[in-house]
């Protein structure tokens, strides 16, 4: 039988990673859209106008479910980890009030204009509640990636009775690690939205669809990733030299270095064996690791025997991170071939292209859910890092009243998330076959295409 | 305490518990006409166009009404963290439904507009089976919460009567809402559900108040004692007076040009507003009725007053931006279309 400790946290992780699912792809497409009215505003021309259309009915949808797994989130420290708040609330308390405060009711409210209020205020005030969402969603990102960071590097606080006190709010918000997460959480945003918007056009394109505003998403995406790509690997270089200096155990298990050594190797692949503590099948570049992580080809890196008992389990992280790298190489190879051939073909990918931007629709879910798992299981055995012990915070409930609640979870997000993938492919088809007046402007208040009532949307 | 002898800490847990109530009763009215709505949705295949506009009417609303609860909880997570520990571990099982309830509302919403046509029906009661679960849990967490999370039959049978009372309350304002925002058969036809509404929430309201301070002795001394009794009795009195001048007003509704169409939404507000201080006069200053009280539980000093400064800019600003939106989407629902 399991117990409470293990399926809270087999909770806390499905929940969470369903919930981040939805946000890394608002976040950056709330920017999107932003940027697709804004060129309606100034250019006047209708396609960028129709590009809106489609996407902010997708924005809608994935709002939704970010919204509702949100909601669960915000009882779960309650519910399944009251040593958590007993411990730190002084510190978490406060922030995650500041982001319900900032940024929850300044999403919702303005969604809601964003959504129906066309007709109902000028263009510009509409236009402004896009930005609204847009700075809504990045300010949620702020205080939830501040608490997070927080419990990784936690700082500006002192302990009294055991219990965490504040001693100052600037350096526990921006904490060691706190500007590296943001940024890279940001852009992590970025590149999962722009491949998302190009992989559902790519899609569209080759459903059969003849219309400018697909191609004009897809040219976005693509130029948006070919940018991020690089910005990525580079502040992701940023971010893993901060970890070394504040968790050197995690950069340890991520490298799968065991013994300290100098001049170490990056391994390409291998297998780690935890009870032999010791890699099989190695493949490495020499003195690689070392080179990337201290800038020097003998620099000195700290091997988890240093640290033994007292580190991160080390498969999860060393796979989890070769998978997310790998999905950034991946990411950039695509985005620049993609970029390169619409130069070469005046906007125009051929269909294998097509086929592999398809493939790419959701690898930023990939790579996000990665980065994620490692991070955060290279945290434990702490929650928060020399503070509070992860085992320590758990909920004295029963295990049965866990399992219920899990696999109540569990069976509604297989559900959602199928509901999901299933309604973007009804509606990146639908919209293939509804006709478009490509001259015409578009009316406030008109259906997604310009043809009255070609087809029934329904309410809302 | 006397109040001459309390120092702005001792304060401070009051001024919380004041913003804590507010955003709770904020969120029974708002996200109790959305959730009302949802209940209330007839599911006959000729009802659809009907349904429409009724999910038109809270399109763009449901979502920031629903941030009321988080604000609700996050005050209690940030001022009274240990309350909020014991309060929300007691309400496992409720709590993980209710939030399955909302997780049903939340997305039907959105998918009944956009899957294909076929799916159009389930969504539409997934909606209506979400918003009654929301309702129900609610309901029973609020009669567990007076009754001391107690496991007895008599808890039990009174958290039951609560769940009903607070989903009739939830249908109440949510069928005078409608009488706000429709016109037509459909105004009608909220007119009939404000009536029987209003007559079940009104049953539940009486056996609630009944039933507390004969359970709870504590909260018994406090409203039949000299000369507190005087003040105490206005309340169920006005509650009272609410309810009929409701019950008259509706066997008038529709009138011409649509006049006081929005009066018995108001009525129902201060319905709402009664009970909930009738709850508050009940209990407070106690967090969890007869366990924890405000400072026992309040958490440290310099926490509050840091997200104190924040919430005195912010919570004015949010009501402002609100009325914004109420404003932007006054008038009668129309159908809602993304553009
Ligand atoms: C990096 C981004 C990020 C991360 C790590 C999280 N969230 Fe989140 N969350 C958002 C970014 C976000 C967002 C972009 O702001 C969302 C997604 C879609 C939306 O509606 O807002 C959101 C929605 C959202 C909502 C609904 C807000 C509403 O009603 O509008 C709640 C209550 C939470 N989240 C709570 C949490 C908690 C308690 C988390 C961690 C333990 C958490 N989120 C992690
Ligand atoms: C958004 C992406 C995130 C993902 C995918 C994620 C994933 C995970 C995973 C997989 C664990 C389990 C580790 C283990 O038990 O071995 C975990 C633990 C935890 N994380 Fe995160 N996390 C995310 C963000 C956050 C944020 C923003 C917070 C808080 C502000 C947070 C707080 C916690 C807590 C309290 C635990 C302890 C519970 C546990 O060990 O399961 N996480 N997270
Ligand atoms: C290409 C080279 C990349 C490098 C060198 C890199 C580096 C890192 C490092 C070192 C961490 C762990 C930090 C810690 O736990 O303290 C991390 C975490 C993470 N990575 Fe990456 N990353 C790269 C690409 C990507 C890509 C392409 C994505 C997503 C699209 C991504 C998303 C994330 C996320 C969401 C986290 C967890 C949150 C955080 O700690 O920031 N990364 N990355």
């Amino acid at each position: 039988m399991l117990d409470t400790l293990v399926l809270s946290r087999m909770q806390f992780a499905a929940n969470i990673s369903f919930h981040i699912l939805f946000p890394t792809i608002t976040i950056a497409l709330g920017w999107i859209l932003f940027f697709f009215k804004l060129r309606f505003d100034q250019t006047d021309n209708p396609v960028w106008m129709r590009a809106y259309r489609f996407w902010v009915k997708v924005f809608a949808l994935t709002f939704a479910l970010g919204v509702v797994s949100g909601i669960t989130m915000s009882f779960q420290f309650g519910t399944n980890w009251p040593g958590f708040m007993e411990t730190v609330g002084n510190i978490a308390g406060p922030l995650l009030g500041y982001e319900v405060l900032t940024a929850f009711f300044l999403e919702a409210t303005f969604l809601g204009i964003m959504l129906f209020g066309i007709n109902r205020v000028p263009s510009k005030i509409h236009t402004l509640s896009a930005l609204i969402v847009a700075i809504g969603t990045t300010i949620s990102a702020f205080w939830i990636l501040a608490l997070n960071s927080w419990m990784h590097t936690p700082a500006g606080y002192e302990m009294r009775d055991g219990v965490a006190h504040v001693t100052s709010w600037l350096e526990v918000i921006f904490n060691p690690s706190f500007p590296y997460r943001f940024t890279h959480m940001l852009l992590a945003s970025g590149l999962t939205a722009a491949f998302f918007v190009a992989g559902l056009s790519a899609y569209r394109i080759l459903q059969g669809d003849p219309k400018l505003a697909p191609r004009l998403a897809l040219k976005t995406g693509l130029v948006l990733a070919a940018i991020l790509a690089p910005v990525q690997a580079f502040v992701g270089d940023l971010h893993g030299l901060n970890t070394f200096e504040h968790q050197p155990q995690k950069i340890a298990a991520m490298e799968g270095v065991w013994e300290t050594e100098r001049g170490a190797p990056l391994l390409l692949f291998a297998i780690p064996d935890e009870a032999q503590r010791t890699n099989h099948f190695e493949i490495a570049i020499p003195k690689m690791a070392s080179l990337i992580l201290t800038h020097e080809l003998d620099g000195e890196i700290r091997g988890l025997n240093e640290f033994e008992g007292n580190h991160p389990p080390v498969k999860p992280l060393f796979f989890g991170f070769r998978v997310m790298v790998g999905m950034g190489v991946l990411m950039l190879a695509v985005a620049w071939t993609g970029c390169y051939l619409l130069l070469r073909r005046r906007g125009e990918l051929p269909v294998w292209m097509l086929k592999i931007v398809v493939a790419m629709t959701f690898s930023g879910w990939l790579a996000t859910l990665s980065g994620w798992y490692v991070t955060e299981i290279g945290r434990q055995p702490w929650l928060v890092t020399g503070v509070l012990p992860t085992a320590d915070a758990v909920t004295p409930l029963a295990p049965a009243n866990v399992g219920f609640s899990l696999t109540m979870y569990l069976l509604v997000y297989v559900v959602l998330m199928s509901a999901y993938i299933h309604t973007l492919r009804v509606m990146a088809r639908k919209s293939v076959k509804v006709e478009e007046f490509e001259t015409e402007a578009p009316q406030a208040g008109g259906k997604l295409t310009n043809v009255p009532d070609a087809t029934e949307e329904g309410a809302a | 305490m006397t109040m001459e002898s309390m120092s702005f800490a001792d304060w401070l847990p009051v001024i919380f518990i004041g913003l804590m109530g507010l955003a709770v009763l904020i969120y029974a009215v708002l996200d109790g006409y959305d959730l009302g709505v949802g209940i209330l949705l007839p599911m006959d295949a000729s009802d659809e166009s009907q349904r429409d506009t009724m999910i038109a009417s809270i399109g763009p609303f449901w979502d920031a009404n629903e941030t009321w609860l988080v604000l609700g909880v996050g005050l209690l997570l940030i001022a009274f963290p240990s309350a909020h520990s014991m309060v929300l571990m007691n309400l496992y099982i409720p709590t993980a439904i209710m939030l399955i309830g909302l997780i049903m509302r939340g997305v039907a919403f959105d998918f009944r507009a956009k899957a294909a046509v076929d799916h159009k029906l389930t969504w539409d009661r997934t909606f209506k089976i979400g918003s009654l679960l929301t309702s129900l849990t609610q309901g029973y967490m609020l009669g567990q919460y007076v009754m001391g999370f107690e496991s007895s039959w008599s808890a039990q049978l009174f958290s039951a009567l609560s769940a009903i009372g607070v989903t009739a309350a939830y249908s109440y304002i949510g069928a005078a809402w409608l009488i706000l925002k429709t016109e037509g058969k459909l105004q009608r036809r909220a007119v009939h559900w404000t009536r029987l509404a209003g007559r079940a929430a009104f049953v539940g309201v009486v056996a609630v108040s009944v039933v507390n301070p004969l359970v709870n002795p504590g909260v018994f001394d406090r409203w039949f004692t000299f000369p507190l009794v005087m003040f105490a009795l206005l309340v169920p009195m006005l509650c009272f007076l609410a309810f009929t001048a409701n019950e008259i007003l509706l066997r008038r509704l529709p009138k011409v040009d649509d006049r006081h169409c929005w009066i018995p939404f108001v009525n129902v507000l201060l319905v709402f507003l009664l009970c909930f201080t009738g709850l508050a006069f009940s209990f407070y200053p106690e967090i969890v009725p007869g366990k924890l009280d405000i400072w026992q539980a309040a958490s440290a000093t310099e926490s509050l007053q840091f997200i104190l400064v924040g919430a005195a800019i912010v919570v004015p600003t949010i009501l402002a931006y609100t009325v914004f939106s109420y404003r932007v989407f006054r008038g009668k629902a129309t159908e809602l279309r993304y553009h």
